[in-house]
């Protein structure tokens, strides 16, 4: 913008009469310029609410989730709890590890710096926290590490039968392999973790046990469950909307409040209502049972299975699908349709030509909100959805408040952030974001 | 104007002074809640004048964990299960209790020698004994369950089933009703093979089972007649069964003990406080009293006497105890070192085991 006057004033034929200046004498540029710059000064103190709002609860969570799932500091550092000292630990094993190359059976000299750190451990009141680390990758380590540290201080060489004689899990070339790997704070081990792999002795990337995989199953349960919601709230939206856009304003306006109630009505009381309704002693199968059409004791199982997270998902998410369809099918122009209508076209083909490809804009839109809002959905599922019908966001949910392995939770979420990102990638480059409609 | 501002300003100074003495107090909700805030709240307040603010959770120590770590501590006590005493204690996240501070019985015996023995640990104190049994309701089970392996056997009993969220309790009974004696079930379970035979018993019942994860929930899956059978906090039946009248029966058979311990979090608000409270809560007369608004047995010997009846009058609380002699036939003592241990592996294969 600020180049537009300082051309006109090149091409302007006062330029050779000497320079344009304000009435004051400041050359016309730099005026315009001062002026322009005040300009911006102000617009961008208008947006730096905004600008440090998305800041702070945006870019600064993620970047810090995203720093944990790669960074976990347990078996390198100690923070005190209530100083918040950082102190370094397992400092002489870690210089054992990165002396020896990876593979390297644990001498007499890796014991010893393990016996060492163990005694600074238990001082720093410590090992639980370090026995805690390593238990995420090998189960049992964590009284390993307490009762060893216990012992810690009394122990002699040679360390590698002191240390042997208290547990021989010391010996487990497993566990050497996973302190080495956790003796870094940076690691993708978490995103391993998260994938249903591992890393075996020797470092090599091995799946883990089958019945321990669970994350890529719970994903591909997500994605899958994710469309199957968005489509049926597309095939139950599609007409409701159309009846909105076209009955007579008295009507639509009381359909409208009819889609906007439950809206407006909150999350949880949604989700429980569907457990009233549907669970095997609940309204449905009572009236199902009142008419004979079942039997009292082949009651029907709708809740607390994938069919109960299906159902109550859908109906929360219907709005989602419903407005934006709504809002560009209402000024679609009718005389259009009659047109085609009048040149001959079928009802069928009418609407397969002219009406359809109005709403696209609205499908996409509803689609991907719906899409989007359903793969990181987690109460109804953790409400509703029993064994089966639990979703990726769930687990994640159970790794920050329940084991509290974070930095697995932050894997996770970096993986569903990430495959939420090339979807709407493929969604741009097949059907153009600009095709987008919200309203 | 000034007289307002005058006003206010003792009203704001008031307030401040009534905030500055109280005591959070993060328990398990329900019956639970409600007679510690019969037994030992109420009673504080009155003598003490601390406020002391009650709140619920599924489990109290995951939140004080997140919390700690956090770095954001809002809760002053907790009442945790022993492992997870003993874990968040290790990890260096609760603060210590002196057990020396803790009140002598009126015979005088210390508080050392009068608590259960693993009742007081470096930062925890016992208040209870509870079990996690299983009940089921007479109204929808014909004939009568009496062993835990009729709570596994959808052939002679057949209904829905619920069961904890959670692999602690569910693998020992699992192995239990497999026929291993309580004494053996935490040598089985160290065992891959014996692992994989607890999941295997559960894979029988698996497509029964409801799941649950708060303590109020169980009685209310039950006399919903949702389940027919389910696994629960013996109070919480017991209270639904006396205070409400469902028609609920516990089975004492393959009954899992355990402690529920006050803790301290490390960063809590109001330490001084904190500790007031669980010096009195913890003494003979409050730990009866508890006795007699839910049954879970009082972790001090000398409250044994002191339980009588009920809060109704009419109950007579012994034969409701998880540690009444009757009930101990095949009973399991919660060993807090094994699951100290493999609560994340477990729990991690348990998820697995649901998600497939």
């Amino acid at each position: 913008m600020s180049d537009a006057p300082a051309d006109m004033s090149l091409m302007s034929p006062a330029q050779d009469a000497g320079r344009l200046t304000t009435k004051d004498g400041r050359p016309l540029k730099a005026a315009l310029a001062a002026a322009e710059a005040q300009a911006k000064r102000k617009a961008f103190f208008l947006v730096l609410p905004l600008f440090l709002f998305v800041l702070i609860t945006f870019v600064a969570p993620i970047g810090q989730l995203l720093h944990r799932s790669i960074n976990n500091p347990g078996f390198t550092t100690h923070t005190d709890i209530s100083s918040g000292t950082k102190t370094p630990i397992m400092v002489n094993i870690r210089d054992w590890f990165d002396a020896n190359p990876a593979g390297t059976p644990p001498d007499e000299a890796a014991y010893e710096a393990l016996a060492k750190d163990l005694v600074v451990l238990r001082e720093l009141k410590a090992p639980g926290i370090v026995g805690t680390r390593i238990n995420y990758e090998r189960s049992g380590s964590r009284s390993l590490f307490t009762k060893t540290a216990r012992k810690a201080a009394k122990l002699e060489p040679p360390y590698t039968e002191a240390l042997l004689d208290i547990d021989e899990d010391w010996g487990d070339p497993q566990l050497w392999s996973v302190m080495r790997g956790a003796s870094s704070a940076y690691t993708l081990n978490f995103y391993l973790a998260a994938l249903d792999l591992t890393r075996d002795e020797t470092g090599e990337i091995v799946s883990v046990n089958e019945n321990r995989q669970v994350y890529v199953k719970l994903f591909t349960r997500t994605l899958v469950l994710s469309l199957l919601i968005t489509f049926v709230c597309f095939v139950l939206a599609y007409p409701v909307a159309h009846l909105l856009a076209t009955l007579p304003l008295r009507y639509s306006n009381l359909l409208m409040i009819f889609v906007l109630l439950p809206f407006w009505t909150s999350l949880l009381v949604r989700t429980t209502s569907w457990m009233v309704l549907l669970q095997s002693q609940g309204v449905v199968n009572d009236a199902l049972v009142a008419t004979g059409t079942i039997a009292d004791d082949s009651r029907i199982q709708m809740m607390y299975n994938q069919t109960g997270t299906i159902i109550a998902m859908t109906h929360i998410l219907l709005p989602f699908m419903i407005l934006p369809l709504y809002s560009v099918m209402r000024p679609i122009n009718p005389s259009y349709v009659r047109a085609a209508r009048s040149l001959g076209a079928t009802s069928w083909t009418a609407f397969r030509r002219i009406y359809f490809p109005q709403t696209i804009p609205g499908i996409g839109a509803g689609a991907l909100l719906v899409f989007i809002l359903a793969v990181g959905y987690y109460i109804t599922p953790a409400l509703v959805g029993g064994a089966d019908g639990q979703l990726i966001s769930n687990l994640i949910a159970f790794h920050m408040t329940k084991s509290l392995n974070w930095s697995l939770a932050a894997a996770l979420a970096a993986l569903l952030l990430g495959g939420v990102l090339v979807l709407y990638w493929l969604y741009d480059r097949l059907v153009g974001i600009d095709n987008l409609k919200l309203g | 104007m000034k007289r307002t501002l005058i006003l206010t300003t003792a009203l704001t100074s008031f307030a401040f002074a009534a905030n500055a003495a109280e005591v959070t107090v993060m328990s398990w909700g329900g019956a639970y809640t409600k007679s510690q805030v019969e037994a030992y709240h109420k009673p504080f307040t009155a003598e003490t004048g601390i406020a002391v603010n009650s709140v619920d959770s599924d489990n109290p120590a995951t939140p004080i964990k997140a919390q700690v770590e956090a770095g954001n501590v809002t809760v002053d006590v907790a009442d945790v299960e022993f492992s997870d005493a003993v874990r968040l204690c290790d990890e260096g996240l609760l603060e210590e209790i002196d057990a020396s501070i803790l009140p002598d019985a009126p015979d005088g015996t210390s508080a050392a020698d009068d608590f259960i023995e693993g009742a007081l640990q470096d930062c925890a104190v016992a208040n209870i004994v509870w079990s996690t049994v299983y009940a089921y309701n007479t109204a929808n089970v014909d004939g009568t369950p009496t062993t835990i392996g009729d709570f596994f056997d959808t052939d002679k009993f057949p209904g829905k089933r619920g069961l904890r969220k959670s692999a602690k309790a569910t693998l020992e009974m699992a192995l239990m009703a497999d026929g291993v004696p309580a004494g053996e079930v935490y040598d089985v379970l160290e065992t891959d093979e014996g692992v994989d035979r607890a999941f295997a018993k559960l894979d029988s019942i698996k497509d029964d089972i409801v799941w649950w994860e708060a303590g109020a929930q169980p009685p209310q899956l039950l006399a919903d007649g949702e389940v027919s059978m389910s696994t629960a906090y013996n109070g919480r039946i017991f209270n639904a069964a006396v205070a409400e009248g469902q028609p609920l029966e516990v089975v004492w058979d393959g009954q899992i003990l355990d402690f529920d311990l006050f803790v301290i979090p490390k960063g809590a608000p109001n330490k001084e406080e904190a500790l007031e409270f669980i010096k009195f809560s913890t003494d003979t007369q409050r730990l009866a009293d508890q006795a007699s608004w839910i049954s879970y047995g009082p972790a001090r010997k000398s409250s044994g006497a002191l339980v009588g009846k009920y809060s109704d009058g009419e109950t007579d609380m012994a034969p409701h105890m998880p540690t009444a002699e009757a009930n101990l036939g095949n009973a399991l003592v919660n060993n807090f070192e094994f699951w100290v241990d493999q609560d994340a592996e477990l729990n991690e294969r348990f998820n697995a085991w649901l998600a497939q």
